[in-house]
């Protein structure tokens, strides 16, 4: 079998590095595992070998010799002093820009440099890994040495990023996910070559996307639940795959061009692999939703903590700068609420400035594009760049959620809803997204483009009823009546002023305000495939969740919900949030909904 | 399976919703009744850290008497109220059942809960013995599922049932093979 010629001067730097003694440990490690170890032509078996595991030939893959031990890319040996001395920079900064430093600060932070940047030589130099026809392996660790296994049908998530010198050197780093909600992250190799990580994707995700595109998402019947899940059966792999990758260098392309899935069609203008299909890209004008997203809060935070380890290292005084001390005199020549006004609208500006910029960078060049593989792509970022596939079969279902402020000025965005995706903070931006901020129609369009069916988007979804309503105005009035009543306490304990509490009571229309958006928001649906709901306020959400992804229900009524006959109706599921929650619904239509969204589970339970 | 599930499911729930209610009935098994004595016995013991606290600071500042020994009261009644209903009430409200296709439980007092679970998506099943339950010959199961928000848990059941049924369910999950998820 012939090395790939793919990738060209890129792909054989390492391969060519690989044999010339830079590899004190592998080999010896790696000998007993492989009956016949490989020559030293680098990647090229190794990856051969991958391809004819996927083309579903399984004794001509266990006859062919085992794969090789790979390294990281020795790129990565320039990478680690940089981005050490570049975490180091405030100490450093200090010392070279005020001449003078805290004491023993500097010296130290250079020493940490210098022994960061060892642990950093280190960490490649025992650092290897290995993809073989049923599992990838990497080894790591100087005393205490591990190999980490991963079945390779277990990989469900390919995550590549790249920081802005990864990119200079033309490097990635490629994270495998295993789909183990509980483990924060996968499997991580820090620092291949960009073509390298590209080819080990389509390696490890070539193999477990063969089966057809969509088996559980909103095409099946919901009949799976009350029935073993069906583990996907490698489909017989055409001709074509038997040729390596070799069509364009760095491309991400599946050897089989097989016909597009239905969907929307590749619009013409697009230069792209064949077997592909762009579901969504990010528009220039969609930056426009950057300022409502409120990222920029943070991004704030890290610059100010930044500066004031800079001023606090130099111990620089903050009041003696000219520009500030301007300000702070400015500020209290004018009346206190001409200065607070001021204040309050220098923040917003800064904040929307800051989220803009944030939208940029991390959501420039979005896309978000199908393979016929059956996995979702998607590719962003201005600096950094992030290239996440997910397996389209741990697809459950998707959320298009609308923040107060977004909403506002009708935008939305989406997040995916799969197995060993769990979503939490930050999931907007994590691996899980679909589409950033955007107009709210496209974000329905990719979601429904994602679920391959239109109706959880569009369906009209079923209120919950007067009781419901009631119960959304008591919560938040109850709560914001909190606020009067400790200021009234105060005032008549205390003596704080009386005006206090009167303005206290402000939060009462907010309550109402909120209670009347929350009851509007609540609603739900059952769709064919999936089960459809939307509640929040400050944050809405609407969630359409496959019924075959239902792998539970709760049904938790308070005391009030009781007297009420309300329930709350809890779907749980292995994707996502892991529950997706349908607050008070109406007691005698909960039981019918539980039915139907999972037939034949509660039919022994149920009663007339 | 029968073909009018699936085809138009809206269609069968608004036959339902209109129809007579249907109804999720309770499960049918309860818990053992030396439950009660799990119950009050847990919930005592909590209470006397409260209490604990209360009588070491009456003794500490004898000045404020009258208020320390109003607090104290009050906290003996809630306690006693608490100690006195919750384990009676538990126990009418706690029940479980199983069937080859699927685990519901019922538990709570003033907030209750129902939980379902097809066997088919059950990861593993845990019986648990803390000191009180072995003094009482009572087990605690839980069912996991591979949702992180959806365990069931069993409480208050003695040995033998509790062995049965992980038995069972052992048996019953292993004859449905996949990931579960």
């Amino acid at each position: 079998m012939t090395a790939p010629t793919g990738g060209g001067a890129e792909a054989t730097t390492a391969p060519g590095l690989d044999p010339t003694g830079l590899d004190p440990t592998g080999p010896t490690e790696a000998d007993p595992t492989e009956p016949n170890p490989t020559g030293p032509t680098g990647i090229g078996p190794g990856h051969d070998a991958g391809h004819a595991a996927t083309a579903g030939t399984g004794p001509v893959a266990a006859a062919r010799p085992g794969p090789e031990w790979r390294r990281l890319s020795p790129r990565m040996l320039a990478v680690h002093p940089v981005q050490e001395t570049l975490r180091a920079l405030p100490a450093l900064l200090a010392v070279l820009v005020a001449g003078r430093s805290s004491g023993h600060s500097a010296p130290w932070a250079l020493a940490g440099v210098a022994v960061t940047v060892g642990l950093g030589i280190l960490r490649w130099a025992t650092t290897s890994y290995q993809v073989s026809a049923d599992q990838v392996q990497v080894r790591r660790g100087f005393l205490r040495r591990r190999v980490v296994s991963i079945p390779r049908d277990r990989v469900r998530t390919v995550d590549l990023t790249a920081h802005p010198l990864h990119r200079l050197l033309r490097l990635s780093r490629i994270t495998i996910g295993t789909g183990q909600s509980d483990r924060k992250e996968g499997l991580r190799l820090d620092g291949l070559t960009s073509d390298e990580a590209v080819r080990l994707r389509t390696e490890l995700l070539h193999r477990t996307a063969q089966p057809t595109a969509r088996p559980s998402a909103g095409s099946s019947a919901p009949s799976r639940v009350g029935s073993p899940a069906v583990p996907p059966v490698p489909a017989q792999q055409t001709a074509a795959s038997g040729t390596p990758d070799s069509s364009a260098p760095g491309s991400f392309s599946l050897g089989s061009p097989a016909p597009a899935l239905s969907g929307v069609p590749v619009p013409a203008s697009t230069p792209w692999e064949p077997g592909e299909t762009v579901l969504a890209s990010l528009r220039p004008g969609w930056v426009r939703y950057g300022p409502f997203t409120l990222s920029g809060l943070v991004t704030i935070g890290i610059v100010f903590g930044f500066l004031y380890r800079i001023v606090s290292e130099a111990h620089l005084d903050p009041g003696r700068l000219g520009p500030l001390r301007a300000i702070g005199h400015q500020l209290q020549r004018v009346p206190l609420g001409v200065a607070v006004t001021e204040v309050v609208l220098a923040a917003i500006v800064l904040v929307a400035v800051a989220s803009t910029l944030g939208y940029v960078i991390a959501f420039w060049s979005f896309r978000l594009s199908r393979q016929d593989s059956g996995t979702l792509h998607v590719a962003r970022g201005l600096l950094t760049t992030r290239a996440t596939t997910l397996e389209e079969r741990r697809l459950r279902g998707v959320e298009l959620s609308e923040p107060l402020l977004l909403r506002a000025v009708r935008g939305g965005r989406c997040i995916a809803i799969a197995t060993g995706l769990r979503v939490g903070r930050g999931a907007e931006r994590g691996g899980s997204l679909l589409l950033p901020p955007a107009p709210v129609r496209e974000a329905r369009r990719v979601a429904t483009a994602v679920l391959g069916d239109a109706e959880p988007m569009t369906v009209t979804l079923r209120a919950h009823g007067p009781r419901a309503r009631r119960r959304r105005y008591i919560r938040a009035l109850t709560l914001a009546a909190i606020v009067p009543a400790g200021l009234a306490l105060l005032w008549g304990l205390a003596d704080w002023p009386g005006w206090a509490p009167l303005v206290g009571l402000l939060t009462l229309p907010a309550g109402a305000l909120l209670a009347a958006d929350r009851y509007r928001s609540l609603g739900h649906a059952l769709t064919a495939g999936h089960l459809v709901v939307r509640q929040g306020s400050v944050v809405r959400r609407r969630c359409a969740l496959a019924r075959d992804g239902i792998i539970g229900w709760h049904l938790h009524q308070s005391v009030f919900q009781r007297r009420a006959g309300l329930v709350t109706v809890i779907a749980t599921t292995a994707a996502g949030r892991q529950r997706y929650t349908l607050p008070d619904v109406d007691v005698n239509a909960s039981a019918s909904l539980v039915d139907s969204a999972t037939p034949e589970l509660l039919t022994p339970f149920l009663v007339r | 399976m029968d073909a009018t599930t699936s085809s138009d499911a809206r269609v069968l729930e608004d036959a339902a919703a209109t129809a007579a209610a249907l109804r999720l009935r309770d499960p049918q098994h309860r818990v053992s009744r030396r439950a009660i004595g799990y119950w009050s016995l847990r919930a005592g013991l909590g209470w006397l850290i409260p209490l604990a606290v209360e009588i070491v600071w009456l003794v500490a500042d004898l000045d404020n008497l009258v208020t320390h020994v109003i607090w104290l009261a009050v906290t003996v009644v809630v306690a006693a109220l608490h100690v006195g209903i919750m384990p009676q009430w538990r126990y009418r409200v706690h029940r479980w059942e199983t069937t080859p296709q699927a685990v519901y439980t019922q538990s709570g007092w003033l907030n209750q809960s129902r939980r379902i679970a097809p066997v088919s998506r059950i990861q593993t099943v845990d019986t648990e013995r803390g000191p009180f339950e072995q003094l009482l010959g009572l087990s605690n199961i839980t069912v996991t599922t591979a949702s992180a928000a959806g365990p069931l848990k069993i409480e208050g059941l003695d040995h033998e049932t509790a062995q049965r049924l992980v038995d069972e369910l052992t048996t019953t999950t292993q004859a449905n093979p996949g990931d579960a998820t």
